[in-house]
């Protein structure tokens, strides 16, 4: 099929300033190993995983270090052969401490993978397919970090006849993904062909932003498979997040609570895709990932294939340095990213960019009362009411918040870009959202 | 005049009819209630807040009637107010020990470092969500009022980056306990005047790079104590059943973090 383009497009979001031009047009360069790399043992939705090495311990490049704990949850594997320090908790780009094994490399990177690689998948079933994936420790890369194993692995009842490859990153200054569908276009439609295998689906969609025309043309010229197309969307944020794009590309809505399965889609990010490419045909585990290193406080921005466990500051280092004054540390992306007080984090399998702004890029607000002017229901891609939830939960009214459907937002930010009395919105959505989960847990327990 | 008398008629009868149904109502539709309830209610100190642990003054009232409530679960209420609560039910008055809030950390903005400039929602739970909290120390107050805000007597004040309780004020009833993230508030008897206002569980050096009020765990109270403070890992806990008067402790803590309040 010829690309296509998304016969729908979600209501709301913004356009924010992208910033994508630092490195855009900047290749993938691998990083050297840094002298030391913090692995934490919590780099996924769902339980932490459980340690199986000890310090003093001698590693070899794949092996696993920590077994999942759970079925939701992920291994985690050495990046290169070394020396284990020891485990302590160390900051993770999420805030707070987690236990992190912390790993010496020996500088050989003598590699010695427990996968087999499986070349001709095409021939294996799908779940020893599935759990080879699991067994990689490949998990959502796009930033939620939910194992993709149990993506992959959707219940009898819920038949999967749609792929959709999510190349749409919408998030300003990251440009990862958008170089990995420049420079591995082939590997990428491989991977989607194997996912598609996995789970039985008939078509597949790489759904790209339209402000990427070489990489819809390089996957456009890369396309072997049958029944798949690149799907052209308009670029608009949040384009990236799964439910927005399951509608542009297909019409379908997801509803409340419910899950891509529900309407017969599943959702896999660029970098997530060539990770299970990696695992099945190479029998690599997720070991490095792709990130952006970019913002105005950067010496010379660029994306660099790291490995899992690089302390923030190597890759700094690595662009030159810092430019001027930072007053700004983001791991991720502007809108949906996490501030970091230090560099003294290690990137996970989530980080997909690491950002330094300095002070003209970060303005100083005060956040002021509502003026009810409507702009933050115009903006909201799940079409919820951030100004009037915003004020149930500044008046600590959560059960009404929770009737607001606080739950289904997914914190994009529009809301608060939007907003001309710099309210906190987001933060207040996450408070509830928060005191709600804790509600339902207890209510579980009990 | 016809007009008139006839609305005045009219009026005056619809009055008598219902007047005369309201009376017939509370004749012999009356419940009777256990004069008690009321009595007991205006010994109470109607302020609601709670801290019985019943919805209220009235409903530990109607508790303390209909159920064997202890007489003394009223925070607020001194031996006094007890001893004739007691009395209208002929019972002997418990002993009651007055407990305020106490906010076991110390680190104002001049002794703690903070990490990063936090800019969000001033509420410490939120706070505290954000990259663990501004506050180097993991252990210690926030200083963003969401205990301030509970308080139904406004006994928590925020100065400096710290909360602190007005112990003459606080009535013990225990809401700010909850609403704290980093669990830093504790119920402790009112007479009680030397505390540990430290919560860190940090090894001394690691406390000492955070703030300059922190427990570094050097054990030197735990001797000077008699018994009444002991170490729960790195840090000093005192043992409010047990009699602490050496006030020489709040000199010589090394770390600065005893103090006498009260």
């Amino acid at each position: 099929m010829k690309p296509i383009r998304a016969p729908y497009c979600f209501s709301g979001g913004i356009h924010p300033v992208y910033s994508k031009d630092l490195t855009r047009s900047a290749p993938i360069q691998t990083l050297p190993c840094p002298p030391q790399l913090v692995i934490a043992l919590s780099q996924h939705l769902g339980a932490p995983a459980v340690a199986i090495v000890k310090a003093g311990d001698s590693v070899s490049g794949g092996q696993r270090l920590a077994d999942p704990a759970g079925v939701i949850s992920a291994p985690i594997h050495a990046p290169t052969s070394g020396k284990i320090l020891r485990i302590e908790p160390a900051p993770t780009p999420l805030g707070r401490p987690v236990p992190a094994i912390i790993l010496e490399p020996d500088g050989h990177d003598t590699w010695d993978s427990p996968l087999t690689p499986m070349p001709d998948w095409s021939r294996l079933d799908r779940k020893s397919l599935a759990g080879q994936v699991g067994a990689a420790g490949v998990v959502g890369m796009g930033g939620a970090g939910f194992p993709t194993q149990v993506k992959l692995s959707p219940p009898a009842d819920k038949p999967i006849d749609t792929l959709i490859i999510n190349g749409a990153e919408c998030e300003p200054y990251l440009t990862g993904d958008h170089r990995l569908m420049l420079e591995r276009a082939e590997a990428l439609w491989q991977g989607a062909a194997i996912i598609r295998y996995i789970l039985g689906a008939k078509t597949v969609h790489i759904a790209i932003e339209d402000n990427k025309p070489d990489a819809i043309q390089a996957l456009e010229s890369a396309r072997t498979l049958e029944d798949a197309a690149v799907c052209i969307l308009k670029t608009s944020y949040p384009q990236g997040s799964e439910k927005q794009q399951i509608y542009s590309v297909t019409g379908r809505v997801v509803r409340t609570g419910g899950l891509p399965m529900d309407v017969g889609c599943v959702v896999e990010n660029v970098g997530t895709t060539l990770a299970v490419w990696d695992a099945v045909v190479n029998g690599r585990p997720l070991v490095s990932r792709t990130i952006t290193v970019s913002g105005d406080a950067v010496a010379a921005p660029a994306n660099f294939l790291a490995l899992i466990g690089t302390p923030f500051a190597a890759l700094v280092d690595a662009c030159g340095g810092a430019r001027g004054r930072i007053a700004k540390i983001i791991s991720g992306g502007p809108m949906m990213g996490f501030a970091q007080a230090s560099l003294d984090v290690a990137m996970s399998k989530t980080s997909s960019g690491l950002l330094l702004l300095s002070a003209s890029r970060v303005p100083g607000f005060t956040s002021q009362p509502c003026i009810a002017c409507g702009r933050c229901l115009d903006a909201c891609p799940m079409g919820l009411m951030p100004a009037e939830l915003s004020q149930c939960i500044e008046a600590d009214d959560i059960d009404a918040a929770e009737h607001l459907f606080v739950m289904d937002c997914f914190e994009c930010g529009s809301c608060a870009f939007v907003c001309p009395a710099h309210r906190p919105l987001v933060q207040h959505m996450r408070r509830a959202k928060a005191i709600i989960l804790a509600r339902r847990r207890a209510a579980i327990k009990k | 005049m016809n007009q008139w008398m006839f609305s005045i008629l009219w009026i005056g009868g619809i009055g008598a009819v219902c007047g005369t149904a309201l009376a017939f109502a509370a004749r012999y539709l009356s419940v009777e209630e256990d004069p008690r309830i009321e009595q007991v209610t205006n010994e109470l100190p109607g302020a609601n807040c709670g801290g019985c642990g019943f919805a209220g003054c009235a409903d530990y009232a109607r508790a303390l009637v209909t159920t064997s409530a202890a007489t003394s679960l009223c925070p607020i209420c001194n031996s006094a107010v007890i001893a004739r609560i007691a009395a209208i039910f002929g019972r002997t008055a418990e002993a009651v020990e007055r407990k305020v809030a106490r906010i076991q950390c110390g680190g104002s903005d001049a002794e703690a470092l903070r990490r990063f400039a936090y800019n969000g929602i001033a509420d410490c739970a939120a706070a505290a969500a954000t990259g663990g909290g501004d506050k180097a120390c993991a252990y210690g107050c926030l200083g963003y009022g969401s205990c301030a805000r509970v308080c139904p007597v406004g006994a928590i004040a925020i100065s400096s980056g710290l909360a602190s309780v007005n112990p003459a004020t606080c009535i013990g009833c225990g809401k700010c306990v909850p609403v704290c993230p980093r669990g830093l508030i504790m119920l402790v008897p009112a007479a009680a005047r030397i505390h540990v206002l430290c919560s860190s569980k940090d090894k001394g050096p690691v406390v000492k790079k955070v703030c300059g009020v922190g427990c570094i765990g050097c054990t030197l109270c735990v001797k000077l104590s008699d018994g009444a403070i002991a170490m729960d890992g790195f840090l000093a806990k005192v043992d409010y059943s047990k009699p602490l008067t050496n006030d020489a402790l709040v000199d010589k803590c090394p770390g600065h973090c005893i103090q006498t309040i009260g």
